[in-house]
């Protein structure tokens, strides 16, 4: 469950104040809204790698509003994925269970098994330049699900990418969550992938997030007002 | 032609345009590139064809120019390696975070590179001199350190470091100013604390940076001349480096021995950043 309540976030000369908002455990919300409106802000605030000035965040009921972004369990992709760039692509994979010192026979049925299900496995030794799109999406997604996550947060993730691509992703998010059951928080733009993805939708508007019926993702007018 | 009465018509763009060629663009930018180029060629050839190699191997024979090409070597090493050891952190807190007072901490490391190095030679000399209570900077680290300072070797290092350090740290802060925070914070998201983020994702981005400050600063200790003679002295076979024994040649008259020990320098120079650029690709 990701739940935050009354939220005050202040970055610079931007600020939200009371956001509040529940994503139940184990559903797949997508939180829509225009361009600088601050959803990005709020992601980064859940995270943890933006202060907050007052209010709560809750983490499958454990307030993590103190909590230093290592200690909150959230798998986070960025809008820009942020992927490092002197590293394999098994480096990525391999990062948060080296930093959480699991055993190597660990680690290496975890990067098995994330490549499988990401079909990366035949990328696994190549650097990160000259990933395609859509490889890069992967590589990102798997970095985030390596350490088994609380939950995942993903920052306008398929973006950038071609139609075809990124219907193809939208299925293997879907299917990921599915099989794992991970309560996730989506940004996006776009309705269409709204619509193949979406438990719950949440559309932040002038400062304020309201939650929608999915049927507004469907319904034309009601579908304008939405980012 | 019609009799149309004239209408002011908007004017058309002439939609056929050629750009003319790139060649005066590239002319000029080789002019002045190369004028810099040909002024440094001058200088060594001028140099070249002042000495004899029989000066050159006189001077290289010398057991006192044989001590300061090694004095030279092993001070702008230590000197240049303390710089990055110092100057990657500092620059690394000045370019990622902001708090108070960053401006004064920021003058004060411009301070170095504004004053001419002959001041820092005598405030290093005045620093170590002027009485602390009953004892002054030099006593103390005699009698904690064992080490003696002032017109000894560890004065040419930090003479050296002083001034090469200040430049050292500019280098690493522009160096992590151009690596994006994103990656480390979301290596922060992944578990990791905030010098584990640093080790294991900031610093792989920035060994180029960190070659560039080794080399900066290396050159900088090198050239070093004022503040070593005022702090260090310039004592044969004990505080000589290279770029005093120039002076010293120079101050006894002996213009040619001066060229050949200056020669050695460029040929010191050249081999040394020629080898850690080879080990900068080698590494990226």
């Amino acid at each position: 469950m990701i739940a935050l309540e009354s939220l005050h976030i202040r970055a610079g000369s931007f600020s939200l104040s009371d956001v509040s908002f529940t994503v139940p455990s184990g559903a797949y919300a997508v939180l829509m809204g225009g361009t600088g409106q601050g959803k990005t802000t709020i992601l980064e605030a859940i995270c943890g790698l933006r202060s907050i000035a007052s209010g709560r965040v809750l983490l499958d009921g454990v307030d993590v509003t103190r909590r230093k972004p290592a200690d909150r369990a959230v798998g986070y992709l960025p809008q820009d994925l942020a992927l490092f760039p002197t590293m394999t692509v098994r480096g990525h994979l391999e990062f948060a269970l080296r930093i959480r010192r699991q055993a190597p026979g660990v680690i290496r049925e975890r990067v098995a098994e994330l490549a499988h299900v990401l079909g990366i496995e035949p990328l696994l030794e190549r650097r990160i330049q000259g990933l395609s799109g859509g490889e890069a999406q992967r590589v990102a997604l798997g970095r985030a699900l390596s350490f088994r996550p609380r939950v995942l947060l993903l920052d306008e993730p398929l973006t950038a990418l071609d139609e075809k691509t990124r219907d193809r992703l939208c299925e293997l998010l879907r299917s990921i969550q599915r099989m794992t059951g991970l309560t996730t928080l989506h940004i996006t733009h776009t309705r269409a992938e709204a619509r193949m993805l979406a438990d719950k939708l949440f559309v932040l508007d002038a400062g304020r997030i309201v939650e929608r019926p999915l049927s507004d993702l469907t319904d034309a007018p009601a579908a304008a007002s939405i980012g | 032609m019609s009799d149309a009465p004239q209408r002011d018509l908007p004017p058309v763009v002439e939609r056929r345009h050629i750009a003319g060629s790139d060649a005066p663009f590239f002319a000029l930018l080789g002019t002045l590139g190369g004028s810099y180029l040909l002024l440094i060629v001058l200088l060594i050839v001028a140099d070249i064809a002042y000495t004899s190699p029989a000066h050159f191997i006189e001077a290289w024979e010398k057991p006192e120019i044989q001590a300061a090409v090694r004095l030279t070597l092993v001070t702008c090493t230590i000197s240049a390696l303390l710089s990055v050891l110092i100057g990657t952190p500092l620059g690394y807190l000045l370019a990622r975070f902001k708090f108070r007072g960053r401006w004064l901490i920021d003058t004060i490391i411009d301070v170095p590179i504004v004053l001419p190095p002959l001041v820092i030679g005598l405030s290093l000399l005045i620093l170590f001199h002027v009485p602390l209570g009953d004892t002054t900077l030099e006593k103390w680290v005699q009698q904690y350190l064992g080490l003696r300072i002032t017109y000894a070797q560890p004065a040419v290092v930090l003479a050296q470091f002083a001034v090469a350090c200040a430049f050292a740290v500019q280098t690493m802060r522009v160096t992590f100013d151009q690596i994006d925070p994103r990656a480390e914070q979301v290596a922060l998201t992944l578990g990791c604390r905030r010098s584990q983020a640093f080790c294991r994702v900031v610093l792989p981005q920035a060994w180029r940076g960190i070659i560039a400050a080794l080399t900066i600063a290396w050159a900088r200790s090198l050239g070093e001349f004022g503040p070593i003679l005022v702090f260090a002295g310039a004592t044969r076979m004990r505080t000589e480096v290279l770029s005093t024994t120039v002076f010293l040649e120079l101050s006894t008259g002996k213009l040619e021995a001066a060229v050949a020990v200056s020669l050695i320098m460029v040929v010191a120079a050249m081999a040394v950043l020629g080898f850690v650029r080879s080990l900068g690709a080698r590494v990226n």
